[in-house]
């Protein structure tokens, strides 16, 4: 696990670089995680996706999961109300997928604006 | 004061503060005061550290110990950077949302000291909460006001792929 530790920690770094370069831009606000590292070490063979799942919890404001949803993944205002409501109706929602690598970083960035996020492998 | 907009962008990208003098100490002291909390990571700060692999103690062990410095060294720069601007009459994207995380770490950690759950809390005349659950109203409603000022200027259509 150490490579992907390694690869996690580089994309940590250049995120929290790209994010100033975000923030300061005056255009539509983008995910700014479109590196792709070749993921050295890492089990190359079908392995199922790892699943970016959210919970309710009573202190996020409704607004504010959605607007976490729109700067973080890129979804429109329709779509990330949707997911949140999700979120809110169902306690769970799953808000991506993918390798491991990227869902532990979408965990990560989720954690960062305060929301509660899991990654667990698709069954 | 009612209906009055506390954040609003300007032409050049730019966030008024609209607060009242009352406003801007309150912002300066509360910081200062839940910092120690989240130092000490407090048991009242269980939500700004949470779980990310509730079925693996081990991966959950690396996640922690890869993770908790750098949320916590994010959260500190915010809430410095509220408190340094707070003053300021406008700020700009970076500084906004430097306030919107610090607006959500003190709420995550006074909601979780009150116990805020999805029913309306209750109090009974005399209770010695009244004025911390006041604080974090205030805090929430602060909080929405960003939002609404921060959404607005983002587009309704995403840029995901496939998005409608």
């Amino acid at each position: 696990m150490a490579d992907a530790r390694h690869g996690l920690r580089t994309l940590l770094a250049m995120e929290s670089a790209s994010c100033q370069l975000v923030a300061r831009g005056s255009g539509p606000i983008t995910a700014p995680t479109e590196v792709d590292k070749p993921s050295s070490g890492e089990d190359v063979r079908t392995d199922r996706p790892w699943l970016v799942i959210v919970w309710n919890d009573p202190i996020n404001l409704m607004s504010y999961v959605t607007y976490v949803f729109q700067k973080l993944f890129g979804y429109s205002r329709e779509k990330a109300t949707k997911l949140m409501l999700d979120v809110h109706h169902k306690g769970r929602a799953v808000v991506n997928s993918g390798p491991r690598e990227r869902a532990e970083l979408d965990v990560v960035r989720l954690h960062e604006h305060g929301l509660w996020a899991t990654l667990e492998q698709a069954s | 004061m009612i209906g009055r907009r506390r954040f609003t962008r300007d032409r050049h990208g730019l966030y008024r503060t609209g607060l009242t003098e009352a406003e801007r100490q309150l912002l300066k002291v509360v910081p200062e005061q839940i910092k120690g909390l989240l130092d000490s990571r407090d048991p009242s700060t269980k939500r700004v550290f949470p779980v990310a692999y509730p079925g693996d103690g081990e991966a959950e062990k690396e996640y922690r110990e890869m993770m908790g410095e750098h949320l916590l060294a994010r959260h500190q720069h915010a809430f410095d950077v509220l408190v340094a601007t707070v003053d300021s009459p406008s700020v700009d994207d970076d500084e906004i949302h430097q306030w919107l995380d610090a607006l959500e770490v003190l709420r995550l950690i006074l909601g979780t000291q009150l116990d805020v759950s999805e029913d309306p809390l209750v109090f009974d005349e005399g209770d010695d909460r009244a004025p911390q659950f006041a604080l974090y109203s205030y805090l929430s409603m602060l909080q929405g006001e960003i939002i609404d000022s921060l959404a607005s200027a983002l587009p309704a259509r995403g840029s995901a792929p496939g998005d409608e």
